[in-house]
Parts: C-alpha cells; structure tokens; sequence
C-alpha cells in the first residue's frame, strides 16, 4: 500500500479533484427532492405558477451541472488509475529485470506474469472505483439521513434503522457468499485441468482406449461446478428480495408515523415525497459501496502482492566500471591473460533446495580451449555454465574470469564476455533480424549472415525467401526445433564474446549438422573458449578438456583418452553409445 | 516482376476468401441464434416460469408507488388525515411488498437453474466432442485456445444469458407498464415522457458505441502486451546474458504507454453511460415536477398523483440502460458461444467401417505389420509420406532413423490411426486397419511417446491407465521393470501420490519412466517407442535396456531413436528423408551401402579427429 500512495502523489490533482467533483455531483443528487417538496409544499398549495417554474430552472441547472462534474469527475479518476497502472507495469517490468534469478525463481514465471497483468489491472479497477465511488456513496448514505433529520428527527430515526438493517443483510450476505464463490473458482480450476488432459494427453487417452472414462471424469467435475453454482446462487439470491422488504418497510413506517405529523400539521405531504425519494436513493448507493468494498479489497490484496515484489532486493551487487578503473589503473582488464575462467574449489546451492547443486568444483580452462561437460540429468551441468553467465553467485569458493574474480566484473563487461546458447531456445516476436540484435546491437547486416552460416542456419533462411526479415513468431512458433536452435547459436556468435556456453544446444540436430557447427566453431577467426554441454559423448570427445559430472562433483576430468582409461563412469557412458549398447542392452 | 504477380494474384484471392467468409457470417447468425434457443429447451417450463415471475415482480414494483401516492392524497394537511384509507393502502403495500419479494427470490433461483444448466450441457457436449474429434484437430489448434473457450467463453455466455433473462424480461415490461400507467393517470404528463424517451434511448446508444470500439482497441493492445510480457519473462534469462534488458524495456514502454492511452478513452467513456443516464433521469423528472405542479395548481392532478409520477420517473431510465446493457452483453455472449459451437460443429473422426471377417483381437494377432503403397500428407497439396511400402514380420524389431522433420513421428501418427492415410493402406496380421475398430487396433498397441503426458490421479492410477483393475502387484512389478520403483517408494505416498499438472513435481525422467511402466503393464502384442529414453540420462537408460529387452522379445517393435546407437541391433532399419524412406535394411546392410545412413552414422565420429 506505501507503494501506491507514492504513485498517487504525481497525481495529486487528480485523485483530490476527482472526489470533489463527484461529491459536488452527491449534492445536487441529494437537493433534487428538497426542491420538489418546495414545489408541492410552496407553489402547489399557493398556486404559484411563477415560483414552479424558477424551480423547474434550478432543477434542470443542477441536472446539467451534475452531469459537468461527473464527468469531469470521471475523466480525472480514469487519469490517475490507468496512469498509475502504466507507471506501475513499467517500474515492475524494470524490477523484474533488476533482480538476480536467485530471487526470481523463487517467484516462478506465471506469477511474475499475474502480477504485471491481472494484479495490476485489479489496483487500476480499485483506484478508479474508489477515487470515483469513496466520496459519493457514504455521502449519499448518510447525506439523506441527515436531510432526512432536517426535515424530521423522528422519521429520521426510521433511516436510521433502515440503514443499519439493510447493511448488516449486504454485508452480511456478501461474507456468506464469498466463500462459496471461491469454491466455484475451485471447481471451475478442475474443469479447466480434465479440459487440459483430454487436450494434451489425446493421444495417449486414445492409445489407452479411455475416451469413455475420460467423459465421465469430465462429467463429474462439471456436475460439482454446477451444484456450487447453484448453491452460492441460493444465497446470493436472498439480497434483492431482503433489502426490498426492508425499503418498503421503511415506506409504511414514513407513510405511517407521516401522517400522524400531518395531522399535527408538524409537516406537509411533499415532505414524505421527499423522505420516500431519500429512501431509495440509500438502496442503490449501499449496493453500489458494498461493491467498492469488495473490488478494493482484490485490489488491496493485488497491490500487496506486487509490493511484495517491490520488496524485494536483488542479491546479487555488481562493481561499477569506475570502481575496477580505479582498482587496476587500467581499462582493459578482461584482456590478454591466459587462463579464460578458472573454479576453486566452488560450491553451489539453490535457495529453495536442501543439498549443494555443484560440491567442491575446481578446473581451469586456458584461452582458445573446447571444454566439454558430460553427466546424466540433474548432474549439475547446466548449473555450473550459469556460474559462469553469473546467473546466480557462487555458495563457496571463487570463480575467475581472465583471471579476475567474477564479482569484480562489471556488468557489462562480463556481458560482452561471455555468451550461452541456452538449452531451451528462446526467440521473441519480430524478425530474425530483431532476434539476432540481441545478441549485438551494433551488428550490420553482412555480419549477420556470417552468423547465420556459422550457425548452419543460411540454408533454411534463404529457402523462406524472406532474408533477415523472416517473421518469428512468439517463441519461434513457426520453426522446427532445430531451426530455433541454430538461430540461437546465430544470435550468441554475433555477440563474439571470448567465451562461448553452449548448453546441449545441439541435441535437436541430426549427426551431419551438429558435425558441420562444430566444425565452424573450430575454425572462427577470432578462436573462442568454448564450453559444450552434450549428453552425446562422441560430440565431446574432441574437447581439450572434458569434465565429467555425476551427483555436482567432477568425478573425471581430462581428455577423452585419459577418461576412457580412468573414469569409469565416463567409460560408461561413451560406450553405452558408440559401442554395442543399444536399445537391447547386453545381448 | 513474375513472382510479384502472382503474389498479388494470391492477395486478392485470399480477399475475396475472407469476404465470402463474411458474408457466411452473417447468415450464420440465424443459426447460432437457433442453436442457443436448442440449448434452451429443454428448461422451456422453467423460462415460462420465470417470465410469469418477471410479471408479478414488475407490477408490484409499478403498483407500490401508486399506493403509496394515494395514501399521499388522504393526507391533505392539518387535522385533515384519513388515517383508515391510509391504513388500508399500507396493507396493501406490505402485501405487495412480500409477494414481490418472494417473486424476486424464486425468479433468480430460475434463473440460476436456467443459465447454469445450460453451460453445464454445453460443456457436457464439448468434452464428448473431444472424445470424438480427429487428432489432426487438437494438433492444429492450440489447447490455450480451446480451454478458453471451454472455460472464458462459456463462462460470458452464461453471463449474458443470466443477465438477458434477469433484466431482459423485467426491463421490457416495466417500461411498457410504466408508458401505460402513465397515459392512464395523465395523458399529457405520459406525452412529455415519451418524448424524452429517444434522447435516452440514443445517448446510451451513442456511448455504447463509442465505448465498444474502445474496449476493442484496448483488449486488442492489451492482448499483444500481455504476449510480450510472457516472452519477456520466459526469456528474462536471455535477456540479462546479452544485457537486452534496456532494449526490451523500451520496447515494453511502447506498447504500455499506448495500452495507458487506449485504457484512458476505454474507461472514460464506458464510465459515461451512468452519468448520462441520470441526466436523462433528472431531466424527465424535472419536467414531470414542472407539468404535474402545473397541472396540480390548476387541480387536474393530486399531489399523490404527482408522486407516482415522481416515483415512476426515477425508474423509468433505468431498465433502457439495462437494456442497452444487455444488448452489448448478449451481442458479446453469442460471439462467445459461436466460439464454441465452431468446435461443435467441426467434423467428426470418419466412421468405423469394420469388417466382420478379420476376427481381430489383441490376444490373437501376430504381430505383422504392412505399408501397401501409403500417401499421406497433413494436408492434401503438401503431401509428406509418398508411396511407402515395407513389411514388417511379427516379432521383427522395426528402427526409424532420419533428420528432424523427415516424418519418423508421423509414421507412428498412421500406424496408431490417429491419422488417417491419403491413398494406399497400411495391415495388421493382413488386416486393414480402416477396417477394424480404433479401439481394437490400438488395443494391440503399447506406445511410449517422447512427450510424456500423465493424467491428473496417483500414481498407482497412472500406471494402470491402460489396464483397468489391475492388481496392486501387477503394478509394482511393471513399475519394477521400468526402474520407476524406487523413486516412487520415495515419495511422499508412494504409489497413492498424487501428481496434478501433468507431474509438474517430478523431472521429466521420472515422468518417463511412469510412462514405460504403463506400457510394460499393459504388454500388447506390439510396441511403438518413440524417443521413449530421450529425458532420461544415459546411465539409468541402459538398466532400463534390460527391460526393453525383455518387453520386446517376440513382440514387433516400432522405434524411434536419435541416438544411431541404439538402433544398431534392429532387424530392420528404416532410414527416412523428406518423407520417404530412402533405404532400408540391417545395419550392416546399410553401412556397406555407404548411403545416407552410413554418412549419418560415421558424422557422429567425425569431429573426435578434430
């Protein structure tokens, strides 16, 4: 909430205008049947034509004048919440980015993506709401009582009752239903999951001949969402017929003690037009603000969900390019140093997770060198490249980059340093131009294209005839994996940093093209430090270095002759593959 | 210049496509609207009931401040008070009061009953539909877009059609009702009313309208920045490693600001409508106020009278904002349920044409298997498999080999039938498949497929997806077989673990061994592995080699494999390009050939010279 306040004073004029004019709007709504009783009381009985008439003037002056200020009103409360929402998508957006994935993972991904829309739009609907509604309907409310005591303190007093009755039954209903309609969110979840099962699992549900079962699952979900609809329909349904009872009770109860008055001459008939008037106008206010009440209240958990984002604190610092300046006296650290990145002695855990992800890593990797990394699934390989792209800080133990400790590496610097192939190919929406921009925002077009043909990718570009402006689709839809994943390689060449991560991001290939790339790799001009994940030990085995990963520990390290005589997991593996161990093992 | 012609030529013809589609629209209406008066038919009583009930409600909301004002007339001023009249028109107030009350009550329970039932059906349909649908629909459309439509769309149908019913009916009668009460207390009063009617009837019009195509825009823009954002936030990774965070940002403020502008005229404008209907309202009232008084002074009319009026001016705007409202509502609701009957009315799966004579049954086939001349193509002008022809003996260990895309997937699309072939067929035991029922045939089957879908249940569940009532020893031990045991004594109930969102909770190995366990329980006579080891690490692979092993002997064995090595042992080697297999044959066969398949075999030792 400390967050909102702060967005709302660049909108001071606004969110105070907005409810000064709908509350001067509330007042003229709330003369209106001041005036009518005037017109029966004064210039009906006394037959002043004259006097009706100026009234009719004043009551079409105030029409107009209410409908002025609503919509000034309106136009200031739309200019404060949906400019707060803007400011508040791109501040988020800017936080998101600003945060390390240790903190980010913890999030998880669709909530990132609630929270800067729906979150968002639910604060932008309660600011709106509330700049336009906070003033008016309590105004209203407990306007017309007031007038109601101007006119009689003793039928006054039936407003009084009227107004507590009528919000107890509100509120009161609101409270009981707001559980069941959870429940319907609820069962309405189930019925989107079995939707989602006879969607992605089709052929699975096919092969398995379980189509019949899979309706009658269906069925039966859809059966619970229909009861709890029905049962919160019950309840929900008791608030009109109850606030009307309690109205018209009210209306007797005016009518009633009214004309005792009258007889006592205390008032006159237009008054108990008006109180009667007062009365309904409560109703339609009360719901209107048991409404606000409820869409403040998502709005109120919304933004305290997305301060919470706000709250947090990257935990990752990085140097200034200043500070190193002064340190080392000179610009270009990240040069001319022999050893590309060297581990002592690392360890790593996840925040979330109980054991250490890498134990205890050391090696090093000289410039120009291919290090290759090997392991089965959840072996730690992808986790040590991230150390390297300094996605998360080290747990233990230091890394060095060019032989400065990672931690003292700008930002940017290491950024131009190092480049990954992820393992998942992710592409934007635009064109293959936009995507490889990416990777250097600087680069021409004829660079590209040598990109593209390093990365195997020239081929099937030229065959779509549309050149760099080949349309991508979100996460490059319209290509085949391997496509995608040759335009990744593409995008990180052109970045031509020093080290180069490739993440089993050929594993989409067939043998040839995966051949073919390395082979480029191989011959860049500008020789790179090149680390190659591979589930493929015959992709690796060429590597100066192959480190061989099992449980985050480096059970084998060195070339490919030395491993095949010393690590027997590393044996395994190689000969799992290339020799007789196929898909009817032993025989 | 020939190219750019012939481009133009394709433009303009996928115009003229999408004009006839159109115009096909529009004559659809009728039948979308038919469509929802089927769905509504069965609850025909029910909706005869709640119009009666709307009747009753309407006339004691217009009969109320009749009363009320003639108790008004009976009190004329001092010590000049009917207090009996005035009594008997209060009892009649409380009368109608608690008779509308319960009207209103059982009206909305009517309306519930209506609405819901209704989306309770139509989604009944819907999932049967699937049931039913061709694979090649659910590969062509993707399933965020269906559950939209099976949960979102439905869902604003059902709102539109509560409201329709809730403020439709009521909405029409009060107005008339009121028209008429009106004429008949004062024509000339009634006159002035009805004249005012227009302004109101076009100022919402002109505001809905307006606010329509606002709403539009905006939806639009915010469709696309929420698109960005989930590419942003899937790809931040990226993002921070080429330091692309600055770019993208600038990127976002674009859309956002313009989302911030279209939002701006979307939200002003719709919160005109309520405004712009009081206006109206105070006008009506204040001319009532002015030619009742008149009226009063010259004595044609009570002030009783002048309060009914009053009392009646303050409702009478009201239901042509609600109708208006419903208008936009219900126009939104029938676009959404089109929506839905699109899926509806797709085609069905062909029918079943068996032949009698086969006797097929998985217990007693052999297990051969024949491509006569195959043609398929996912769609008929780009044909994909052209005549394919390959024989495979029972027992006989089948492997498909080739780049990406070459259709090793699709070969198993066909010989499950999820597709269909274009021309040619495809037997089992002599048996053409088109001719004995998908359930047969795929009963014959054990398939493990490289996307590894598990339903939401336990686990036990999961593994006997296959083979209903399976004992829980049978279970255990397929679950042994495929090395999936372990980890799932492991767990925090064991075999009654529950995974929901397709196993979101294991690793995609675990999930695969689930899968293997659920092909070994079921042991068909045929097996279809494709890509069944890719999630799994090479080491546990080959413990679960031993399994595949044992499964496969004297059962025919379809598999799909990147990995050369594991396809080595195979009987027959299928090695396929573009479609169509290029060569066939024993791995030696192959490699003596020194075609495709020896250049794809020998590539993967290549580089170790580098």
């Amino acid at each position: 909430m400390k967050y909102l306040l702060g967005y709302l004073k660049k909108y001071k004029k606004e969110s105070i205008l907005a409810p000064v004019f709908k509350m001067l709007e509330a007042c003229f709504d709330l003369i209106v049947p001041l005036i009518v009783a005037d017109i029966i009381n004064k210039g009906i009985k006394n037959s002043d034509t004259g006097y009706i008439i100026t009234r009719f003037f004043i009551l079409l002056a105030m029409a107009v004048l209410g409908l002025l200020s609503s919509f000034v009103a309106q136009y200031f409360a739309a200019k404060a919440s949906i400019g707060t929402a803007t400011k508040l998508r791109h501040d988020m957006l800017e936080k998101i980015q600003s945060l390390s994935l240790t903190e980010l993972d913890t999030i998880g991904n669709s909530t990132l993506i609630t929270r800067m829309t729906s979150d968002i739009n639910q604060v932008q609907n309660g600011l709106n709401m509330f700049l336009r509604l906070f003033m008016r309907s309590p105004f209203i409310v407990f306007g017309s009582m007031i007038l109601a005591f101007t006119i009689n303190a003793e039928l006054a007093f039936i407003f009084v009752f009227a107004i507590i009755i009528l919000f107890i039954i509100v509120f009161g209903i609101m409270k009981i239903t707001a559980p069941m309609y959870k429940n319907v969110q609820q069962n309405l979840d189930n019925v989107t999951e079995v939707t989602d099962e006879d969607l992605n699992g089709v052929r699975v549900i096919r092969a398995f001949s379980r189509e019949k079962s899979q309706i009658q699952k269906f069925n039966f979900v859809n059966k619970n969402l229909l009861n709890s609809q029905l049962k919160v329909g019950r309840a929900a349904a008791f608030m009109n017929p109850l606030t009307y009872v309690v109205i018209n009770t009210a209306v007797i109860l005016i009518l009633w003690m009214g004309s005792d008055k009258i007889n006592f001459g205390v008032l006159m008939p237009g008054n108990i037009i008006a109180l009667i008037n007062y009365i309904s106008q409560i109703l339609v206010e009360l719901v209107k603000l048991a409404n606000l009440i409820t869409q403040l209240g998502r709005s109120a958990a919304g933004m305290n969900r997305i301060g919470q984002i706000f709250d947090m604190q990257s935990s990752m610092e990085y140097k200034s390019a200043d500070e190193i300046l002064n340190n080392n006296g000179n610009g270009n650290v990240l040069n001319n140093l022999n050893t590309a990145v060297e581990f002592n002695d690392v360890s790593f855990k996840y925040k979330k997770s109980g054991a250490n992800s890498l134990s205890n890593i050391s090696f090093s990797a000289l410039k120009g060198q291919t290090v290759g990394i090997i392991g089965g699934t959840g072996s730690g390989k992808t986790t040590l490249v991230n150390l390297i792209l300094r996605l998360y800080d080290a747990t233990d133990g230091n890394i060095l980059i060019n032989r400065i400790p990672i931690k003292e590496i700008p930002k940017k610097d290491l950024q131009k340093t190092v480049s990954v192939v992820p393992q998942k190919p992710q592409l934007f929406k635009g064109t293959v131009k936009s995507n490889l921009l990416i990777g250097n925002k600087n680069a021409g077009e004829e660079q590209m294209w040598q990109a593209l043909k390093a990365a195997e990718a020239e081929d099937f570009i030229i065959e779509k005839q549309m050149g760099l402006n080949l349309n991508i689709e979100q996460n490059g839809a319209n290509l085949s994996g391997g496509q995608k994943q040759r335009l990744t390689i593409a995008r990180a060449l052109l970045a031509d940093s020093e080290i180069l991560i490739l993440d089993d991001s050929l594993s989409a290939l067939d043998f040839a093209t995966d051949a073919a790339i390395r082979k480029n790799l191989a011959n860049l001009q500008n020789k790179k430090t090149v680390f190659m994940i591979s589930q493929r030990a015959g992709s690796i085995a060429y590597a100066d270095l192959i480190l061989v990963l099992d449980d985050g520990k480096i059970v084998g390290k060195g070339t490919h002759g030395e491993l095949i005589k010393q690590c027997e997991i590393y044996r395994e593996i190689y000969e799992s593959q290339l020799k007789g161990g196929s898909i009817n093992g032993k025989e | 210049m020939e190219k750019n012609k012939s481009n133009k030529k394709t433009a303009k013809k996928n115009n003229t496509a999408s004009y006839k589609k159109t115009s096909k629209k529009y004559s659809k209406k009728a039948e979308n609207i038919k469509s929802i008066l089927d769905l509504i038919k069965p609850y025909g009583f029910l909706v005869w009931v709640s119009i009666f009930l709307a009747v009753i409600n309407t006339a004691a909301a217009l009969l109320i401040p009749i009363f009320t004002g003639k108790a008004i007339d009976y009190m004329i001023g001092k010590g000049n008070v009917d207090f009996y009249v005035v009594l008997s028109k209060i009892a009649i107030i409380a009368a109608i009061a608690v008779i509308s009350a319960a009207a209103q009550y059982f009206m909305a329970l009517c309306n519930n009953k209506i609405t819901f039932c209704i989306c309770r059906d139509l989604r009944e349909k819907v999932s049967e539909k699937f049931q039913n649908l061709p694979v090649s629909y659910f590969d062509s459309h993707p399933s965020g877009d269906i559950i939209s439509r099976m949960i979102n769309d439905i869902d604003t149908f059902s709102d539109g059609l509560l409201m329709g019913f809730t403020q439709l009916f009521t909405g029409i009668i009060t107005i008339i009702s009121i028209i008429g009460i009106m004429f008949y207390l004062n024509a000339v009063i009634a006159l002035a009313v009805l004249l005012l009617t227009p302004i109101s009837f076009f100022a919402t019009k002109f505001i809905a309208g307006k606010t329509q195509k606002y709403f539009m825009s905006q939806a639009m823009i915010r469709g696309d920045e929420t698109a960005l954002i989930n590419e942003l936030v899937a790809g931040k990774t990226v993002l921070k490693v080429f330091g692309a965070e600055d770019k993208s940002l600038k990127e976002f403020d674009k859309i956002n600001d313009k989302l911030g502008k279209a939002s701006l005229k979307a939200v002003f404008y719709s919160s005109l409508a309520n405004p712009t209907t009081r206006l109206i309202n105070n006008l009506v009232y204040a001319v009532i106020a002015l030619i009742g008084a008149v009226f009063a002074v010259a004595g044609s009319i009570t002030v009783g009278g002048l309060s009914i009026f009053l009392s009646y001016a303050g409702q009478y705007a009201k239901p042509f904002n609600e109708i208006s409202g419903v208008v936009t509502e219900f126009q939104n609701a029938i676009t959404c349920v089109q929506r839905v009957f699109y899926i509806l009315n797709e085609k069905d799966q062909p029918k079943e044409e068996i032949n009698k004579e086969y006797n097929f049954n998985s217990k007693n086939i052999s297990g051969e298997v024949a491509f006569n001349n195959v043609n398929f193509g996912y769609s008929k002008d780009k044909p994909l498999i052209k005549d394919l022809n390959f024989k495979a003996l029972a027992g006989q260990r089948i492997a498909v080999v080739g780049p990406t895309g070459c259709g090793k997937t699709t070969l198993i699309n066909l010989l499950m039938r999820f597709y269909d072939v274009n021309s040619g067929n495809i037997t089992v035991d002599g048996a053409d498949i088109n001719k004995i029922s998908r359930k047969d045939l795929r009963s014959c089957y054990g398939m493990v497929l490289q996307d590894t879908w598990l339903c939401n249940g336990t686990i036990k569940e999961n593994i006997s997806y296959g083979v209903l009532n399976a004992a829980d020893e049978e279970i255990i031990a397929a679950a042994k077989a495929a090395h999936a045991h372990s980890f799932i004594k492991r767990l925090p109930n064991g075999y009654e673990t529950v995974i929901t969102g397709n196993g979101e909770s294991l690793s995609a190995g675990q999930r695969q061994l689930l899968c293997i366990a659920r092909a070994m329980l079921k042991l068909p006579p045929m097996l279809i592995l494709d890509e069944a080891t890719s999630n799994i690490d090479t080491r546990t692979e080959m413990k679960i080699q031993d399994a595949f092993a044992t499964m496969m002997k004297g059962r025919t064995s379809f598999i799909v494999a990147h990995r050369l090595s594991t396809v080595k042992e195979a009987d027959v080697i299928l090695v396929m390009k573009n479609g169509s297999v290029i060569e066939q044959g024993t791995h030696t066969e192959l490699i003596n050939k020194n075609g495709f398949y020896a250049k794809l075999y020998n590539s993967q030792f290549e580089n170790q010279k580098i």
